[in-house]
């Protein structure tokens, strides 16, 4: 699902925020991305939205080269994944409801279709006695979860999170968590970055660690860590 | 998948998700255009209608940018129209030949009415003439001691209107010139011509103004669409984020900007309408210090309102457009 091959990213003024990374994540599988700050967590989930490209190297998602996806076939692919942030990137100006119609809408679903998927979703996040709410006037936890309704409302293959749970307890951390557990229990590819290493140790599952830009092979959890591409 | 389990089993049902990407059909997709599209369009009013001062503000910036050369024109248009119906301005007087019959005469004045940049041939008698001036020159008696009747008979040629203007009337005059029973051809052109000249330069002064100020109806719209671009920052890095193209973010701004293009226009409309009527009744008491014909600029045309109202929306579209490809391109989420 995710393949990183050789990939580097050095931005403007020559700081290389990763060098050199290798590795594979398969369709369905879940993985935690760790490390410390600025060692290129963000980065390299930035290269997997588009948000950034990679200086050298190949970022391939679902066996697209995303060196060769141009400016107008950069939303389509989006649409195919999930993306959560730590600040949520929710619309205040609008309701819960419409805050997760707004994947669908885009790619032009009927209203019909709309309302009964955003439901459906705002369920799964157990959110929907909220829908006519404003995400203003929800705690930071619920307004974590409209986000990752409006993330999977349209199903896509890869969910992708940065931090999701950095502005939460303990405990709405853990709910959080189970919630991806859920949909890749399900077939959902899921990455989340985090610094939560207490949290994600409960969890068994694959560990991905950054450290100043490269892999560090000590600490995973899963076999294979590194699927290196000639 | 609409069941009533809005608390607790929240995990339970996750089983739903299917892997492929939904993706709509296409005829659900092109109806659902249409139905977007329609959506955006009150959508992008309801924003404006939220600051209505603001609104209005921009708005009657654009209305009287908008209306100045409206107004002019309108004012052009009747000048221009009022030259046209100076049928005595472009009468044009043939003295015959003296010893012309008036079977002859009559003869041509039926050749003539047949010309089709001719509306009218009036024939004046010379004997008639001589009577009326006998009559009403006060020097009857003297008149009566001659011989001869001094008058020659008269055709007064009225050109019709589509064919009033002096390049038209000028070749008109040539042809008349030509029949061989006439003496004199006389018209007053000079003052046609001058009065042509005028109307032209204001025509062209009209252009300039009008491109001159759709210039500046331009530069106000894309300057507020680019604030509300501005504003509205955070939502549009979601929208990229979450894979809306291009033309589906520009949307709701090009709408925006064809509402300030109409409700400027419609401001501009109103503005020349109000104006005309302040200008229509000092100029109904000059016109009638001239003559007895009470002339007024009336309103604003049909014609020239919808024309208007649709070179504002079109400006505003075009606007919109400009503001938005330029700046949207910047905003990226980082």
């Amino acid at each position: 699902m995710i393949l990183f091959d050789q990939v580097s990213k050095r931005y403007q003024g020559g700081n290389e925020a990763l060098s050199n990374v290798n590795f594979h994540l398969h369709p369905g599988e879940m993985a935690f991305l760790t490390g410390h700050s600025g060692a290129g967590k963000s980065t390299l989930l930035k290269l997997i939205a588009l948000i950034e490209r990679a200086s050298t190297g190949n970022v391939i998602i679902g066996g697209k080269n995303l060196n060769k996806v141009g400016r107008h076939t950069l939303p389509y692919l989006r649409r195919n994944m999930g993306i959560i942030f730590q600040d949520y990137q929710l619309l205040y100006d609008r309701t819960v409801f419409d805050n997760v119609a707004l994947p669908l809408i885009i790619s032009g679903f009927s209203s019909r279709e709309v309302k009964k998927r955003v439901h459906a979703a705002l369920d799964k996040v157990g959110l929907l006695r909220f829908e006519k709410k404003y995400p203003i006037t929800l705690s930071g936890g619920e307004q974590q979860r409209v986000s990752i309704a409006r993330a999977v409302v349209n199903k896509p293959a890869l969910l992708l999170a940065d931090e999701p749970t950095g502005n939460l307890d303990p405990d709405l951390s853990r709910e959080i968590m189970d919630l991806f557990m859920a949909f890749n229990q399900v077939g959902v590819t899921v990455l989340i970055a985090t610094h939560d290493i207490p949290l994600i140790k409960q969890l068994d599952k694959r560990i991905i660690q950054l450290s100043h830009g490269q892999l560090n092979p000590g600490i995973s959890s899963s076999t294979d860590q590194f699927t290196v591409n000639s | 998948m609409l069941t009533d389990n809005t608390n607790g089993s929240r995990n339970n049902n996750v089983s739903s998700v299917q892997l492929r990407q939904l993706k709509p059909s296409f005829s659900s997709r092109f109806k659902e255009f249409f139905i977007r599209h329609l959506q955006v369009f009150f959508y992008s009013l309801g924003l404006l209608s939220r600051s209505p001062f603001a609104t209005l503000m921009t708005a009657s910036a654009l209305g009287i940018a908008l209306a100045l050369p409206a107004g002019l024109y309108v004012i052009l248009d009747h000048a221009s129209q009022l030259s046209g119906d100076m049928n005595s301005i472009n009468q044009i007087s043939l003295f015959m030949k003296k010893d012309t019959s008036d079977k002859r005469i009559k003869a041509i004045q039926k050749k003539l009415h047949a010309y089709p940049e001719i509306a009218q041939v009036k024939h004046i008698n010379r004997a008639a003439a001589l009577q009326e001036f006998q009559d009403n020159s006060g020097f009857g008696d003297a008149l009566k001691a001659l011989k001869n009747n001094p008058l020659p008979d008269l055709l007064i040629v009225y050109p019709s209107l589509t064919h009033s203007d002096p390049q038209q009337i000028s070749t008109l005059l040539i042809e008349l010139k030509k029949i061989k029973q006439v003496d004199l051809v006389q018209l007053d052109i000079q003052w046609l011509q001058r009065l042509y000249a005028i109307i032209n330069i204001g025509q062209r002064g009209v252009l300039i103004i009008g491109s001159l100020l759709a210039l500046a109806v331009l530069l106000i719209i894309g300057n507020t669409i680019r604030l509300a671009i501005e504003n509205r920052r955070s939502e549009i890095v979601v929208m990229k984020l979450i894979g809306g193209t291009d033309s589906f973010i520009r949307r709701p701004f090009l709408y925006t900007g064809f509402w300030y293009g109409l409700l400027g226009s419609l401001i501009a409309v109103l503005l020349v309408n109000i104006s005309l009527i302040i200008i229509n009744d000092p100029l109904a008491h000059l016109s009638s210090l001239y003559d007895n014909n009470l002339f007024s600029l009336g309103l604003m045309g049909i014609k020239i309102s919808s024309t208007l109202l649709l070179s504002g929306c079109l400006l505003g579209l075009l606007g919109a457009r400009i503001a938005v490809g330029k700046h949207l391109k910047e905003i990226e989420p980082k």
